[in-house]
This record gives C-alpha cells, structure tokens and sequence, in this order.
C-alpha cells in the first residue's frame, strides 16, 4: 500500500507543483464562529479565481489574534474585537473589518422536554457561575411557566480554548450580571468557574449533544445542523427573543448608526423591542502594511467581493447580512491597506 | 586486534568524528529541548517563581496561572492507568514467557504490540464514540450510596478521568508487557529449572523468576508510567478539559499534554504562552526523571542477571 | 498431602489469571479492530482519496490531500532521521565503552521518552515563529526527531548482534575500520536496520500532537513543503471533534486508513524479520 500510495504521490506531486507554481495561498487562521461562512466563502471565491487558495484553520479567536500578532498567517478572524494591549502588542498597525453579522444561542440537551426554554440574562449568568445547578430550579420554572422540567443536573459546557464567541457571550453575562463580571471578567479565555470544556464551537456543540442535561453556548449554525435545540433570551427591553437574521439585524442597527471609525463595537444586549441580545460582528484582521503587497491586493479584492456577493450566503447558513451603512463604510475602510 | 598502522589510526579517527558527529546531533538535539523550554517560559518563570507548581488558578483573564490542577490531572491519571494496567501487563507477560505453549507464543505477542501499533488519534477517536458512552451509562447506574463518595461524585458526562484512565491503560498495558516479558525471559534457566527440581508448583517458580527480576519488572511499570505521563491526543478528547482538582473519577479534569495541545496556538498574551511552554517545562523534567530511573532499574537488573550466571 | 493440594490450586488459579489477563488485553484491541473496519468502511470511497474537505453544510470530499501530505511530512522526517539514527546507532555500538558512547545511548533513551507535545512546541520555537510561518518542513523535523531513537537503538542493537567472527575476519584481512564496518558489518545488519527504519516510520506515521503547531492544517492539494500542509492525523482529529456526522464518518475513513498502513508496515516488517532469521540460522 506504501508503494501504491508513493507512486500516486509522486504523480500528484507533479501535477501539484505545476498548479503550485502559477497560484498563490493565503493562510488565516482564526475564530470557530464565522467558520461555516468563511469555509463557504474561500470555496467559492476559489471557483471564481481558481489561482487563488485562501487556506483558513478555525482555531479559535485567540488563536486568530495569537497567530496574526506573530505573523505566522496572513491574516486573522475574531469574533472579539483586540484590546488596546493586544494592538500595542502586535509590530504593526492591525486593521478590523466586519464580515457578517452572527449570534451565540444557549443551546442544551434536554431529554423529554418540548418546545423551547426561556432564559433571562442573570439567569444565564447564574447557571454558568454554578449557582443554579438543576434543571427545575426556581429561576428556570419562573422564566418558563407551563413547562414541566426534570430534575436533572445541569452540565456547563464551555469553550476549552481562546474564542471569541466565548468573548461575545461573558461580555453579554457582564453587562446583565454584576458577580459575572466581578467574579471571572470578560476575555477570549476566563477561568470557568464549572464546567466542561470542548475544543471550538464543534466541540462544545458536540459535547452538549451527547450529554443529557447539558448547557452550552454556541453559534445557531452548529446547533441547527445538528438539531440541537436552543433556547429564548430576554432582551434589554424585556422581550424574549429566539436568534434570528432579522433578531440580529435589529441588534446592529443602533451601532450601525454610530460605528466608530475602526469598527471596533460590541452591540451584546442591545437596544429594541426586537433585537436578539448575544449577538455580535466578526472581524477579519488585516495589517495595514503588510509585507506581502500581493497577498494583500488579494485580499482586499476578496473583502470587496464578500462584502457584496458574499452577504447573499449569510442568511442560508445562519448568519445576518452586514447593514448597508456599514458595509459603505469599510469599502472606504479597506482603501486603508497598502497594496502597493 | 592488531595495531592499527598509521594510515589507519588516521582513518579510524575520520571513522570517529564522521559518526561522532551524528551522535553529537543526538545528544544535541535533547541539550536543545531542555534549553529551549527555558528560554521560552522566562517570563513565567520570574512572574510566578516556585508558587507556579502550587497554585491552583489557571485565569487567563487576571493574567494569574498555575500548574498544580495539571499536575495533579496527569499524575491521577497515570497512576489510574497504572493500576489497571500494571496487573494486566504483567500477567501477559507472564503467561507468554512462562505459561503459554511456544506454538501460541509468536501469534499472542504479535498480538499485545498491535496494541502499541494503533495511533493515538484513533485511540480518541474510538475513546469518543464507543468508550465515552459505556462510561457514562455506567455512571448514571452507579447505585446512590456509592454515588456519595467523593471517588464517584459528580454528573454522569461520560468524558472525566475514569474515561481517560481506561484509555491510558490500554495503551501502556503492550510496553510494560513486552519489556515485563524480555525481563522475564532473561532470567537464567538454571533458576526456574532448580526450582522445579525441588518441587515447587508452576506459580512458585515463576514468583521466585519475578523475584529474580524484581528490578526490571519495577523498571517496565515505571517505563509504562512515563508513557502514560506524556500522552497526550487520546487523553485530551476524553478528559474533560476542565482545570479543577478532584478526587472524582467522573469529573473532568486536565493534564499538562492536553492543556498545552489546547491552548498553545492561541495564547493571545506573551505570558500565558511563557506560562504554557512553562507546563511543557515541567511535563519535560518529569518524563526525564521516570523515564531515567525505570531504565536504571531495568539496566542494573541487566547487570544482576549477567553476574550470576558467569 | 492437603498443603499441596492447596499449592497446586493456588498455582492454577494464578495460571488461569494471567490467561484471563491476556484475554482483557485482546478485548480492546477486538473491539477497536472491529469499530475502525466498520465505520470506516462506510465512508471510504475513491472520493475519498481524490478530493479535498468541501465547506460545511455540503456532503461528500475527502481527504486526499491530507493523505498526500502525510506522506510527504513523514519522508522528510525519516530523511533527516535515517541518517542522524544510523550513524549514531553506528556510534554506540563500535564505541561501547567509551563516555560519549554511553551518553548517546541515554540521549536516545531520554528523546524516546519526551512526551510529543513536547518536541511541537521545541519545532514551533525554532522552526516556525523564526520563519513566520507554519511548514510541512517544521512537521517534518518534529516527526524527524521522533524517529530518532527508534532507528539509533535498532540499529545499535542489530549491528551488536552481528557476529564477532565476521568484523574479526574482515580485520585480519587487514581491512581499516572504516572498511570493515561500512562493507561486512553493516551489509549483515541492514535488513534488519531497514526493518527497524519501517517499524519507525509506522509508528511516528499516527502521530497528531507534534503537527498541531508545526504542519498546521490545509484545505487544499499543497506539496509545497514550505506552508501548511494537511496530514491525515490532525484531519482525523479536526473531523472527529466536530459536531457534523458527515464528518465523522470520514474522521472513521481516516482512522481506518491510518491503521491499515501501521499494521501493513508491522507486518511487512515482522515477517521479513522471520524470513531474515531463517537465512541466517540456515
């Protein structure tokens, strides 16, 4: 089988050095949350310039971060937005640029129960500070009259690494808990207080699935493929709301009115009637002055074209469309990167 | 041997220095690991100093880390894997020096080093689908008053450290059989054949062969221990990731290979990478010192068994 | 009469035990064995080895280029191996006694027991952040250093066992040292070292932690060893995480192809140990 596979090898190796020498690749790495988007994304704009391999590895946000301030990849994708130290860190200026609108939803695993769990935010904060650990307590019966819960154990299940959607969610937890953020902060990586931790939203998506009685915090896609409920949150102005495209539109348009010149905002239980709470931009990280202008001319033309035709896969995969305002805005924005 | 004529002592001394030098890569190679190691966690290593082997918080938030919930995580579930694993290991060792007839000995020691054989990774992959289930359906019928204990608290995950234990044993039990096995074998005829002569039973005479090879078997346990210490994909897909110490096999834990596997490509902050090449530090000296020592125990019984039977 | 009856029961019991202790060992394996062939078999197809992994949410693609870039990272790993192992192993076994002998010795030793994750994160040090970039190189000295000590104690082992009589010949014929070992003594042992070297690369060929910071990953066909490249371990793992049940069936394909390979090369490798042994006792 060796020889098999070593004469097919060195057949390929031919062929592979000839494609390899005429195109160029691209390497990111990045957040686990936009994966399903920018895996749709690179293949299809492959089919469009099949000279051109964007090789994207969903690491997880902090890896992202960690990877493009070393500049062992190209580019970077996070779904928190880098801190003033992280920039200062990096050895050149880092630009941020929204790609697509996406949510967190608490998903969970929970054998003879039908129809859909509310929860409040505090609530939220509390199941994963450990305070409320069974499945009928006081606070879950309260947000979800009528619905008979068991007493089960509750399992958290977090993220086991740096992520950005672990981002997005503690710093929701922070806004609506005063012990969450006292207590464990707002980071790509906090110390959990309990809990179980799977590798990226894959993992946690995986775990919650095969564990009764389990809670975890994913993006929709991942719980939608694989028939993971999830459940109602109780937004800013009292109304629980499900994740949705149109949910998490609503949560953008406020920020979208004001959005700060490097696009760096979080837009977590936001304001309106309609808006979905945990919900979040994800950013491509890109350096201003890159030292390979060519990869970089590559990727411009490549957020130019996501930013357009790209919106159109957004909703099939369970994400929401960039609001025109600011999809303007970074078309100008993306002049910023030196391609010359 | 004659005396080499001149032209020769010169070409003995090319023959020294040429393989030489790759011996020196060698050597080189594990000066460069140790040294490395260091280099890359001096940040950690000044920020924490000594209390990095004791404390418990791993906060990436605060910036505060410590190496003891992994510590201990590796080391409970190395010991686990050796008490299970032990047993076993030396029972095929037994039986395939001592017991087995010599037609089935081939055939079943080709058969215990299939185990070591399989990767790592399928070790996981088949830890998550089929292992992880059987344990976690064993869990959820843990009688109640066994459930009280602190051995057996906790929710019924499935992953935890009994799941990772079960899979480490499996993959020590072919080394320490097989090195358990040639220890065994190397123990002189002239002993076993006495034995039978003054009548013991098939049990006595092989007690008085572990006896003999008591050295080398303690060095086959400890070999397996080291292997168990560094292991690092199965374990992570099937322990939980979870730094918190506990007594419980059902809890998730942590190791040091796991937590390094997991967070090392994305320490956003120089000190939490320095704090994690800091674990590999530590992971390092540990395996050198369990693995050096299993070997001296196995070497002196080398020298043991050569003495006697001069 | 009674005190050996009592002896003799206590000495099979015992003796029943340790075969039951060979058969919770098979257990496993059978059950492992039996797992990877059946799901395995479900997700391998020609797609399987002719295509890429296709973007989430579509079925279908393969893992081609991973099993490619396996290959590709363990050759050059046995390139840098088979020569640093053979020659120290060379090393060790003419100068026995010697200091540095003995220290090569507990350097192989020592390298053998170093946990993987251990020498991925020496290679991302030296090999990848200096360069600024993951390679299939870096994988390949990573899986390299693994390989090491397997081949120089193989090799230090065969060339003992090569009879006193031949290296005494070739020296009283008044063959150099040099002479003497590259042409008489090595020739006698390199079936066996060869052997040994197919055992290695076996071995280091299931491999995952030493890639993760090294090969990284890659989508694509890449044979340019100089960026990412995908091997099929860290495919298997990426896949067998995820939450889509498409993958997990190739992450199964994988895994079957995986130990298909290891236990060939085992095999292939034992039964020329046994056709060697024949031709030399003969």
């Amino acid at each position: 089988m060796k020889l098999k596979r070593l004469a097919g090898a060195l057949a390929v190796v031919a062929c592979g050095t000839t494609l390899a020498a005429q195109g160029v690749q691209i390497n990111g790495a990045g957040a686990t949350f936009p994966y399903p988007i920018y895996s749709k994304w690179f293949s299809e704009y492959n089919k469009l310039h099949p000279e051109v391999r964007i090789n994207y590895q969903s690491i997880g946000s902090g890896g992202g971060i960690r990877q493009i301030t070393n500049r062992t990849v190209f580019f970077g994708a996070s779904d928190g937005p880098m801190t003033q130290e992280q920039l200062l860190a990096a050895p050149g200026k880092i630009l941020h640029f929204p790609t697509v609108l996406g949510s967190v939803v608490p998903a969970y695993n929970l054998p003879g129960v039908t129809g859909e769990l509310k929860f409040t935010g505090p609530l939220l904060a509390d199941i994963f500070l450990g305070k409320v650990t069974k499945w009928n307590d006081a606070q879950l019966a309260e947000a979800n009259p009528g619905v008979s819960l068991p007493n089960t154990d509750i399992t958290v299940v977090h993220r086991s690494e740096g992520s950005g959607t672990t981002y997005v969610f503690v710093d929701y937890l922070a806004k609506v808990s005063p012990e969450w953020k006292k207590r464990v902060g707002v980071n790509t990586a906090v110390n959990w207080p309990v809990g179980v931790g799977g590798k990226g939203n894959e993992g946690v998506a995986g775990l919650v699935k095969q564990t009764p009685g389990a809670i975890g915090y994913v993006e929709p896609v991942y719980a939608n493929q694989n028939n993971i409920p999830f459940g109602a949150v109780k937004n800013m102005a009292g109304q629980f709301v499900k994740s949705s495209a149109a949910a998490v539109s609503a949560a953008a348009a406020e920020a979208a009115k004001q959005m700060p010149a490097d696009f760096r905002v979080s837009i977590t239980n936001a304001p309106g009637a309609a808006a979905y709470p945990i919900a979040s931009f994800t950013w491509l990280l890109l350096y201003e002055n890159a030292q390979d202008k060519n990869q970089a001319k590559i990727m411009v033309d490549f957020m130019k074209w996501a930013l357009t035709d790209g919106q159109k896969f957004a909703e099939g995969l369970g994400y929401a469309p960039l609001p025109k305002a600011v999809v303007d805005l970074e078309m100008t924005a993306l002049a910023k990167v030196k391609i010359q | 041997m004659a005396r080499p004529r001149f032209p020769a002592r010169l070409d003995d001394l090319g023959f020294r220095l040429g393989t030489g030098l790759f011996a020196f890569v060698l050597v080189g190679i594990v000066v460069a690991i140790g040294y490395e190691l260091a280099r890359q966690s001096q940040l950690s290593i000044r920020e924490f100093g000594w209390k990095f082997w004791l404390t418990d918080t791993w906060d990436p938030v605060a910036g505060e880390f410590g190496a003891r919930p992994f510590i201990w995580g590796t080391m409970y579930s190395s010991i686990l894997a050796l008490l299970i694993a032990a047993p076993i290991a030396i029972g095929i060792a037994i039986f395939t020096s001592d017991i087995c007839p010599p037609r089935l000995r081939k055939p079943l020691v080709f058969l215990t080093e299939l185990l070591a054989a399989i990767p790592s990774i399928v070790y996981g992959l088949w830890g998550i689908f089929v292992l992880v289930p059987l344990v976690r359906q064993l869990e959820i019928a843990t009688p109640d008053a066994l459930r009280a204990l602190p051995l057996f608290s906790g929710p019924p995950l499935g992953v935890g450290m009994l799941s990772a234990a079960i899979i480490l044993a499996i993959m020590v039990i072919p080394f320490t059989s097989s090195i358990a096995r040639e220890v065994l074998q190397a123990v002189p005829r002239a002993q076993r054949e006495g034995a039978y002569a003054l009548g013991a039973t098939r049990w006595e005479a092989i007690r008085m062969a572990l006896f003999y090879a008591r050295t080398g078997i303690i060095g086959a346990v400890m070999l397996g221990f080291g292997r168990a210490l560094g292991e690092t994909m199965a374990v992570t897909m099937l322990i939980g990731n979870n730094p918190r110490i506990s007594l419980s096999l059902y809890a998730p834990q942590y190791t040091m290979a796991a937590v390094i596997a997991n967070e090392f490509t994305e320490a956003t902050e120089e000190l939490y990478l320095h704090a994690l090449v800091e674990i590999g530090l530590v992971l390092f000296v540990i395996t050198l010192l369990v693995n050096s020592l299993s070997r001296l125990f196995i070497w002196s019984l080398g020298r043991q068994s050569r003495g006697a039977s001069r | 009469m009674r005190r050996n009856r009592v002896r003799q029961f206590i000495s099979t019991t015992i003796v029943t035990l340790c075969g039951v202790a060979v058969l919770i060992a098979l257990v496993p394996l059978a059950l492992i064995l039996f797992y990877v062939v059946q799901q395995g078999i479900q997700g391998l197809n020609l797609d399987f080895f002719r295509r890429t992994p296709v973007p989430v949410g579509e079925l279908g693609g393969g893992m081609g280029n991973a099993i490619l870039g396996s290959a590709i990272v363990v050759g050059l790993g046995a390139l840098f191996a088979v020569p640093v192992g053979v020659l120290s192993g060379l090393y060790a076994a003419e100068y026995p006694g010697t200091r540095f002998g003995t220290l090569t010795r507990f350097a192989a030793d020592t390298l053998n027991g170093v946990p993987s994750i251990v020498i991925g994160v020496f290679v991302y040090g030296i090999a990848v952040l200096p360069f600024r970039r993951f390679s299939g190189l870096a994988g390949g000295l990573a899986l390299g250093i693994m390989m090491i000590p397997l081949i120089m104690r193989t090799t230090e082992e065969l060339l003992l066992l090569v009879p006193s009589s031949l290296r005494e010949g070739a020296l009283a014929l008044g063959a150099t040292r040099t002479r003497a070992v590259l042409t008489v003594i090595l020739p006698a042992a390199l079936p066996g070292i060869m052997t040994g070297i197919l055992l290695a690369l076996a071995r280091i060929a299931g491999e995952t932690a030493p890639l993760l910071f090294t090969t990284f990953n890659n989508q694509f066909w890449s044979t340019d060893v100089r960026q990412p490249m995908a091997t099929l371990t860290v495919q298997v793992f990426t896949f067998a995480i995820a939450p889509y049940e498409d993958w997990h069936r190739q992450a199964w394909a994988g895994a079957l192809v995986l130990v298909t390979t290891v236990l060939l090369c085992s095999l292939i490798a034992r039964v020329a140990t046994a056709r060697l042994e024949k031709l030399q006792r003969g």
